[in-house]
C-alpha cells in the first residue's frame, strides 16, 4: 500500500511538474504576441512629439511612473498596493540604462497594448494594458515619439517589487492577459478631427473613456481574478462604481445628476457648480483631464453620459424635507450633536442650506461622497480635509481643513449620520468604528500636481 | 555668509502683497521673466483654513501676520524741532508683512476717489481764493484724467469681485449707490452685501437729513466670484474676522485669493521669501539701475541682476528703500527742494458710538466692509470754501466685527472686573457707530527721511515721519462733528459718546486709526515737485517703477487700495506696451 501510494504521488508529482514546465513553455508563446522588431512608419516631427505629449497626458502615465517623494517625472518608483504585494512602476524616461531609451517601438507597444515587458515577460495589470489595448496604432506612435525625444532622460534604477514568491513567479500572467485582456484592436473614435456628429462624439468619447483615459481601472468592480468586470458598455458593470483603498469610488454611467456641462468643467476644472474633486480623482483631474481639450472633454462626457444608468440613483431631492434641516438650522434650536457639530464647523462654507457655492464650496444636499453606501470617502474628507487642484482653467487651491483633531470618532459619526440623513440626503448611518478604521488609514501621501520637464531635444 | 548673484532677470518685484503680485501677473503674461523678492514668510490659503484665523488675540490684539516692529520700525516726531523716537509697538498703523503683504489684513472697503480727488489742485485753484487756505499746503493734481485712470478702476474692481450698488454707470446717476462717483464703465460686479440693523438705521436717518447713503463697497464678496485671472473668491460669510486677520473663507480679495494660484502656475514667474532688499543697484552714471541687492535667510548678501526693478513695498518701505539706494534727490523741507520723502500725509477718523438698551445689533454677523456711508461731504460737494477748509470725509455706520476685546461700553464703565463684566454683559451687541474718515492735505513740513540715530538690525537707518495735525484737518473735524451730531439726534440713542479730535490735538500714534499712510514718493506732472511720472516711473532712474500709496499726492478721504490697484495696472500697461520697446523715460520732463 505503502509504495504505490508513494509511486501515485510521484506521478502526480511528475505530472504536475510537467504540466507546469509545459503552461510556463507555452507561456513563452503568449509572451511572443506582437511584433518586438516593429519600427515607427511615421516621421517623428514637433507634431508628433506634441501629440504623443497630449495622450501621455490622457493616459495619465505620470501619476503612477512618479514617486510621489520629490520623484522625477516618468522615472517611476511609486509603490502601487496590490493584494499581493507592492509593485514599484518603472522608469519610462529614455535613459538608456535604467529607463527605455533603447526599446524599439515593438516592444513599447507590446509593453502599451500587450503587456509584455521589454524582456518578455509579462507585466503585472497594474499597468493598465487591458484597456490601453485599444489604442490605435498612430496614437501609440505619438507617444512613443514623445517618450523618446520630449521627455528628458533620467537615471534612476527600477525598485525591485515586494512581492513574496511564489507570488512573483510571473509568467502565470501570461495566461491572465490571454483570460482577461483584449487583443489590440481597432477604434472607431481615434481620430479627434471627424468627431464632429453626435455619435462621431460619443465614438471618440467612448475610445478616450475606455482606452488611453483607462476610467474603468478604478470606477469599474473587479472580479475574484481582479479583472475589471467590463471593459466598455457591452458590460452593465462597466463604470458601476467600486471601492478602492477603502474609498467607495462612484458609478459614472450615464450620471443623471449632472449635465454634461458639469461633467466638462468636472474634468477639465476639478469643479463645477456642485462638487469639487478629492481622493484619488484629484490628482486624474491635475495630471490628466484638466490638460484635456474642451472637445475631447465634451466627448468623454457625451460617451458617458449615453450610458444607462444600471441603478435608480438613491436619492430624489425633496424641497419639504430640505427646506426643514435648513429651517432648524437657521433657528439653531434643540440642535442634535450632528446638526450642531455641522453647523460649528461647517456651516462657514457649506451653509445651512447644504448648498455650498457654485464651484468654489461643495454642495452637500445631493453629494455623491455623502449618499455613497460607503460612507468611508465622506469620513476621509471630513477627518483629512481636501483641496481643489491647481488647473489652468480653475488655478485657485481652495482648502477643506481636516477635522482629526478636531472631532473624536463618535463626533464625526454623529456629523456624518446627519450629512448623510440631513436635506434630502437619504443614507445610512456612520458609527464610531467605521470612522476609527478610516482614521487609522489616514495617510500623507502628498498628492497633487507633478512637473513636466521637457527635454533639451524638444 | 557670503556673496551670491542670482541669474539675471527681466524684473525683480520687491515685496509681494498687492502690488507686486499685480505687477509680477501684468508682466510675467506679457512673456517677461519676473521674479518676485518678499521680506516675510510664504503664506498660502491653506495656512488660514477655519478656524484658524478666528483668534483675536492673536490677530488682532498680538498682530500676527504685521511686521513686527523689530523688522518694520520708523522714528516718528511732531515736528522738525523735535527728536524723533521709534515705534516700538503698533499702534496709528499696522504695516504687514509676508506674502500677501498688508493685502492679507486689509478690511476690504474698496472704493474709488472721485474725479475731483484726482484733481484737487486744480479745483482747489478755482474754488479757493489765494490766502483762504492754510499756508505750507502742498496739494497736487494727479497726472492723469478720470477717463485715463477708469478703465484700470474698472479692472481691479473685477480683480476683487467688487460688491455694491452702482452710483453713476457712464454717466447715468442709479438709486441706491453714490451719486457722487465719476462715471464708470460698468456696473458693480456683484451685489452688495446684505445689511445689518445699524446699516438700515443710519441709511434712514441719513436720508431723511438730505444724505445721500449707499453701502460701503466691498471686497468681501457677497457672491462666489472667478476673476479675469481665473482665480475664484468664495462668497462671504460674515464671520466678522476681516480686519487685521487673513480671510478663513477666501472671501476677501487678496494677493491669495485673486492673483497668486494663476500667477505660481506660471513657468516664467518665481519668487523667494524671507529676501530681505536692502538696496537697489545703480550703475555708475545713476541713470539706471542693475538689480537688488537683499539678505536672504541666512544672512547672505544675493545681488539679483534685473533689467526693470519694481518696488512693491508698502509706502514707507518703497521710500526708504529709494533714499537708501540714491534714487531720486531726498526732499529739504527748508528749501522746498528733492522729492524722495515729500508729501507724507496720513488721515484722520472719530466719530459717535450710540447705545441703544432695546436694540440687538448682532455684531457677530457682519462683514469686514459691512456698512453704509454718503460722500455728500467730500471735495467740491459741500461748501469747504466758506468753512476756509478742503478735503472731505466719508460719514459711516460700519459694524466690521464683533470680536469681544474692546467692545465698545458705556462711557464711566470700569476698565477691570466686576463692574465691566456687568457692563459686558448689559452693553454688548446694543451699540453702533457713526464714524467719520477723512481726507488729509500734504504740507511743506510733513515728509519724510532717514533717521539720524536709529538702525535696523542691518545697520540702515529707519525712517523718519515727521507729521502732526494741521488748522485745516483740526477744523475739518469740529464741521463733521456737527453732522454726526444731528444724525445721532435723528437715531435717539438711550446714550452716546463722542471722538473727535479737538483744535488743540496733537498726532496721536499710540491708537489704532487705519494703515492709510500715504506720499513720500509722489507721482506728477514736474521732476520738480514729484518723484515719479503718471506711470510711476522714477523720473532720475528710468528703470525703477514704484507703484504704492507712496504716489498718493495727499490723501483723499475715500480708503486708498482701489486707487493703488489701478495705478499699478496703468503702470503696468505702460511697461508693457511702451517701456519694453523703447526703454527710457515714458514722460519728458
Amino acid at each position: 500500500m505503502k509504495s504505490r501510494s508513494r509511486s501515485l504521488l510521484l506521478i502526480v508529482l511528475i505530472a504536475g511538474v510537467v504540466i507546469a514546465l509545459l503552461a510556463w513553455a507555452i507561456s513563452f508563446v503568449l509572451n511572443r504576441s506582437g511584433d518586438a522588431s516593429a519600427q515607427l512608419t511615421q516621421q517623428v516631427t514637433p507634431e508628433l512629439v506634441r501629440k504623443g505629449e497630449y495622450l501621455a497626458r490622457v493616459g495619465d502615465c505620470v501619476a503612477c511612473h512618479t514617486s510621489h517623494e520629490g520623484g522625477k517625472a516618468f522615472a517611476g518608483g511609486l509603490g502601487i498596493e496590490s493584494p499581493i504585494g507592492t509593485i514599484y512602476s518603472t522608469n519610462i524616461t529614455p535613459d538608456q540604462a535604467t529607463g527605455i531609451g533603447r526599446w524599439t517601438y515593438g516592444e513599447f507597444e507590446r509593453a502599451m497594448r500587450r503587456g509584455i515587458g521589454h524582456d518578455g515577460s509579462a507585466l503585472y495589470p497594474a499597468m493598465p494594458y487591458p484597456s490601453y489595448a485599444k489604442t490605435t496604432d498612430a496614437d501609440l506612435q505619438a507617444l512613443y515619439a514623445y517618450f523618446m525625444k520630449g521627455v528628458a532622460p533620467v537615471e534612476q534604477k527600477n525598485k525591485a517589487n515586494d512581492i513574496p514568491w511564489p507570488l512573483s513567479i510571473r509568467w502565470p500572467l501570461a495566461y491572465w492577459r490571454s483570460l482577461f485582456s483584449p487583443a489590440p484592436q481597432a477604434s472607431a473614435g481615434a481620430d479627434a478631427q471627424t468627431a464632429t456628429t453626435d455619435d462621431a462624439r460619443i465614438a471618440r468619447g467612448a475610445y478616450l473613456v475606455q482606452g488611453l483615459g483607462h476610467c474603468g481601472s478604478c470606477h469599474t468592480p473587479r472580479a475574484l481574478t481582479m479583472q475589471e468586470k467590463g471593459l466598455d458598455e457591452q458590460s452593465s458593470t462597466y463604470l458601476a462604481g467600486a471601492e478602492l483603498n477603502e474609498w467607495a469610488v462612484p458609478a459614472i454611467r450615464g450620471i443623471e445628476h449632472w449635465s454634461q456641462e458639469d461633467l466638462v468643467e468636472y474634468l477639465g476644472s476639478g469643479r463645477n457648480r456642485m462638487a469639487s474633486v478629492a481622493g484619488e480623482m484629484k490628482d486624474v483631474v491635475a495630471n490628466s483631464t484638466s490638460h484635456m481639450t474642451d472637445e475631447d472633454l465634451q466627448a468623454m462626457a457625451a460617451y458617458l453620459k449615453s450610458l444607462e444608468a444600471d441603478t435608480e440613483r438613491a436619492y430624489r431631492h425633496q424641497p419639504e424635507r430640505s427646506t426643514a434641516t435648513s429651517d432648524k438650522l437657521t433657528a439653531a434650536k434643540d440642535l442634535t450633536l450632528g446638526e450642531r457639530l455641522y453647523v460649528d464647523n461647517c456651516n462657514a462654507c457649506h451653509f445651512v442650506s447644504g448648498g455650498g457655492a457654485s464651484h468654489v464650496f461643495p454642495r452637500l444636499d445631493g453629494a455623491s461622497v455623502v449618499n455613497a453606501d460607503n460612507p468611508s470617502a465622506l469620513i476621509h474628507v471630513i477627518l483629512a480635509g481636501a483641496q481643489t487642484p491647481s488647473t489652468e482653467r480653475s488655478p485657485s487651491i481652495l482648502p477643506m481643513p481636516g477635522f482629526a483633531k478636531r472631532l473624536d470618532d463618535s463626533e464625526v459619526a454623529e456629523l456624518a449620520s446627519f450629512l448623510r440623513q440631513g436635506w434630502s440626503n437619504g443614507a445610512s448611518a456612520v458609527d464610531a468604528e467605521q470612522v476609527r478604521k478610516v482614521r487609522s488609514l489616514l495617510s500623507h501621501d502628498p498628492v497633487g500636481e507633478r512637473t513636466l520637464e521637457a527635454s533639451e531635444a524638444q | 555668509m557670503s556673496n551670491i548673484t542670482n541669474d539675471e532677470v527681466d524684473v525683480v518685484v520687491v515685496g509681494l502683497g498687492w502690488t507686486g503680485s499685480l505687477m509680477s501677473i501684468e508682466l510675467a503674461q506679457a512673456g517677461l521673466k519676473v521674479r518676485a523678492l518678499e521680506r516675510g514668510e510664504d503664506r498660502n490659503n491653506a495656512d488660514f483654513t477655519y478656524p484658524k484665523p478666528a483668534d483675536q488675540y492673536a490677530y488682532g490684539v498680538r498682530n500676527k501676520i504685521m511686521v513686527t516692529p523689530k523688522d518694520g520700525a520708523l522714528t516718528v516726531r511732531h515736528s522738525m524741532r523735535d527728536t524723533a523716537l521709534p515705534t516700538r509697538q503698533w499702534g496709528a498703523f499696522v504695516p504687514g508683512t509676508g506674502v500677501g503683504g498688508s493685502g492679507l489684513h486689509w478690511t476690504g472697503v474698496l472704493i474709488r476717489p472721485t474725479p475731483t480727488d484726482i484733481k484737487l489742485k486744480t479745483y482747489a485753484d478755482q474754488a479757493y481764493t489765494r490766502g483762504q487756505l492754510e499756508e505750507g499746503m502742498q496739494i497736487g493734481d494727479y497726472p492723469f484724467t478720470w477717463e485715463e485712470i477708469e478703465p484700470y478702476l474698472d479692472k481691479f474692481d473685477k480683480i476683487c469681485g467688487l460688491s455694491g450698488n452702482t452710483g453713476n454707470l457712464q454717466g447715468r446717476i442709479i438709486e441706491g449707490g453714490d451719486p457722487f462717483e465719476g462715471p464708470r464703465s460698468s456696473p458693480f460686479p456683484l451685489p452688495a452685501l446684505k445689511d445689518t440693523l445699524n446699516n438700515t438705521m443710519f441709511a434712514d436717518a441719513a436720508r431723511k437729513l438730505g444724505y445721500h447713503p449707499f453701502p460701503n463697497p466691498s471686497a468681501n464678496v457677497s457672491q462666489a466670484w472667478k476673476n479675469p485671472y481665473g482665480n475664484q473668491i468664495a462668497p462671504c460669510n460674515y464671520c466678522g474676522y476681516c480686519s487685521k486677520y487673513p480671510c478663513l473663507n477666501y472671501s476677501k480679495a487678496s494677493p491669495q485669493t485673486a492673483v497668486l494660484d494663476s500667477l505660481k502656475r506660471m513657468e516664467n514667474f518665481s519668487y523667494r521669501t524671507n529676501a530681505n532688499v536692502l538696496r537697489v543697484d545703480l550703475h555708475a552714471d545713476g541713470k539706471t539701475a542693475k538689480g537688488v541687492t537683499y539678505a536672504d535667510a541666512q544672512g547672505n548678501e544675493v545681488f539679483q541682476p534685473a533689467k526693470i526693478v519694481v518696488l512693491a513695498g508698502f509706502q514707507f518701505v518703497n521710500v526708504r528703500l529709494m533714499l537708501l539706494s540714491g534714487i531720486g534727490k531726498p526732499y529739504d523741507p527748508l528749501t522746498g527742494k528733492g522729492t524722495i520723502g515729500r508729501n507724507y500725509a496720513f488721515l484722520s477718523v472719530g466719530g459717535n458710538t450710540l447705545f441703544f438698551k432695546d436694540k440687538q445689533f448682532n455684531p457677530f454677523a457682519t462683514a469686514g466692509a459691512t456698512g453704509q456711508m454718503f460722500n455728500d461731504i467730500s471735495p467740491g460737494n459741500f461748501d469747504g470754501p466758506s468753512l476756509g477748509v478742503i478735503g472731505g470725509a466719508k460719514i459711516h455706520s460700519s459694524q466690521a466685527t464683533g470680536t469681544p476685546i474692546g467692545t465698545a461700553l458705556p462711557a464711566g464703565t470700569p476698565e477691570w472686573g466686576q463692574g465691566w463684566k456687568e457692563s459686558m454683559n448689559d452693553w454688548y451687541g446694543h451699540s453702533m457707530k457713526i464714524s467719520i474718515s477723512t481726507g488729509c492735505m500734504s504740507y511743506r513740513e510733513h515728509y519724510v527721511d532717514l533717521d539720524p540715530t536709529y538702525k535696523d538690525p542691518w545697520g540702515q537707518p529707519l525712517l523718519r515721519i515727521t507729521f502732526d495735525w494741521r488748522q485745516n484737518e483740526l477744523k475739518l473735524q469740529q464741521y463733521l462733528r456737527g453732522i454726526v451730531r444731528d444724525i445721532t439726534k435723528e437715531l435717539g440713542p438711550d446714550s452716546f459718546s463722542e471722538s473727535f479730535l479737538s483744535m488743540d490735538s496733537h498726532w496721536d500714534i499710540t491708537k489704532y486709526v487705519s494703515t492709510h499712510n500715504v506720499g513720500g514718493a509722489i507721482m506728477g506732472d514736474s521732476p520738480e515737485t514729484s518723484a515719479l511720472n503718471r506711470y510711476l516711473q522714477s523720473w532720475d532712474v528710468h528703470n525703477v517703477f514704484v507703484p504704492g500709496g507712496n504716489a498718493f499726492p495727499q490723501n483723499f478721504q475715500a480708503n486708498p487700495t482701489a486707487l493703488i490697484g489701478a495705478l499699478t495696472l496703468f503702470s503696468a500697461q505702460a511697461i508693457k506696451e511702451q517701456y519694453l520697446k523703447n526703454p527710457g523715460p515714458l514722460v519728458q520732463a
